[in-house]
């Protein structure tokens, strides 16, 4: 049923649409190379990066950018 | 820089893998804080953050129309203070609801002197509709409707210069940004909560979607855009202009040019008319 005025009450309720699905290249995140910059963090379109740099791959839809802009190569793009 | 750790845009919103918009987003948020309110108009960030009944906004949101963010900001703005509530109130449009069709509303607000911040995240194009030019479409795209061919070149006129538009209604900050450098972004957001009056921010975000790069290089293409002078980082506050990231060596515009889809069609000699275009306003900034 629609609400009135369209009213949407459930903060970050997108959560529930796993564009993880989406994905073609997976990045991997080697933590041992990493160096804390926390770019691949804050250039993530879709924050699925924590700060302990776990990927969240429920959401992550594979773009890439957080393999690109890593200053040491620690994300590498993996099929699947 | 006191930065929020807690992201206030959740995941699982529609927009295309790499988009910009959405980084932007996420970063002013940050730099804001949890105690704000956002204003969208109509676009891509209102249709990928909020497929209804979901939403991905996880501070209060409100949506109306394509042509009036600054109307309902100004609002939003004017009922919190007469109820004696103390939030930031965040105004986010693209560049079509901000250099043509809200720009009478955004005028309006910047003359009233709302205490409001308004972000134009500038993919330089009609994006959410299917790449149709704006008024900050810049001089050369190719676009759906300026599209390259026999009887044309792509949009045969400059980017509207809406910051010093603006920056002449004597507000008392107005600033560029780029996703590309967040530090400097987020500084300028703050502060634009910091001052007491309309802030008015013009953030350059790159679109996969739209300009035609692979996804990756969204990050890429913005700075490029810095690096080659073609889009510069300046603030002015209360009338005073400062430029506020100078490219240690400036890169040429070809690189950047040569990037994306929207400007392949371009001949050396149409690039080389851009590329003086740049260095005429590189060499008065000192850039
Ligand atoms: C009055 C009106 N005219 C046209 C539209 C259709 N429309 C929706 S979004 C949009 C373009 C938005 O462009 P922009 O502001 O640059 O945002 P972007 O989608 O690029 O993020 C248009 C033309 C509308 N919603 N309302
Ligand atoms: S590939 Fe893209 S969506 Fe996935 S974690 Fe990296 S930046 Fe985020
Ligand atoms: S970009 Fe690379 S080095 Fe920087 S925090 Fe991420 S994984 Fe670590
Ligand atoms: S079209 Fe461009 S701005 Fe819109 S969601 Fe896709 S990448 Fe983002
Ligand atoms: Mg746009």
């Amino acid at each position: 049923m629609v609400t009135i005025g369209a009213c949407v009450k459930e903060p970050g309720s997108s959560r529930n649409n796993k564009t993880g699905s989406w994905r073609t290249f997976k990045p991997i995140l080697d933590k041992e190379k990493c160096i804390d910059c926390e770019n691949c963090i804050l250039f993530c379109p879709e924050g699925c990066i924590n700060k302990d740099y776990d990927i969240d791959y429920d959401y992550c839809k594979g773009c890439g950018i957080c393999a690109e802009e890593c200053p040491v190569e620690a994300i590498k793009m993996e099929r699947g | 820089m006191n930065i929020s750790e807690k992201e206030f845009l959740a995941p699982g919103h529609r927009a295309c893998a790499g988009c910009g918009a959405t980084v932007g987003v996420r970063l002013a948020l940050k730099a804001l804080g949890k105690n704000t309110v956002a204003v969208s108009a109509t676009g891509c960030l209102e249709v990928i953050t909020t497929p209804y009944p979901e939403t991905a906004w996880n501070i209060p949101w409100i949506h109306v129309a394509f042509e009036n963010a600054a109307a309902v900001a100004s609002g939003v703005e004017r009922a919190l203070k007469s109820q004696g509530k103390d939030a930031q109130v965040v105004a986010f449009a693209g560049d079509g609801g901000t250099a043509d069709i809200g720009l009478q509303a955004l005028s309006g607000a910047m003359e009233r002197g709302h205490n409001l911040i308004y972000i134009c995240y500038d993919n330089e194009a009609y994006m959410n509709t299917g790449v149709q030019r704006s008024g900050a479409t810049p001089y050369g795209a190719s676009t759906t409707t300026s599209p390259h061919g026999k009887e044309s070149f792509g949009e045969d006129k400059p980017k509207k210069n809406i910051p010093m538009i603006m920056a002449a209604h004597g507000v008392p900050y107005v600033a560029t940004a780029s996703i590309s450098f967040p530090e400097d972004f987020m500084k300028k957001v703050q502060k634009a909560k910091e001052t007491d009056g309309p802030a008015y921010i013009h953030l350059h975000q790159p679109c996969t979607t739209g300009w035609g790069y692979d996804p990756s290089k969204t990050i890429e293409l913005g700075r490029l855009a810095v690096e080659t002078g073609s889009w510069i980082l300046y603030e002015i506050e209360d009338g005073d202009f400062r430029v506020t990231y100078r490219p240690m060596e400036r890169k040429m515009v070809d690189e950047y040019l040569l990037a994306q889809k929207r400007f392949k069609h371009l001949t050396q000699e149409e690039r080389n008319r851009i590329q003086k275009n740049v260095d005429a306003l590189c060499t008065e900034l000192k850039i």
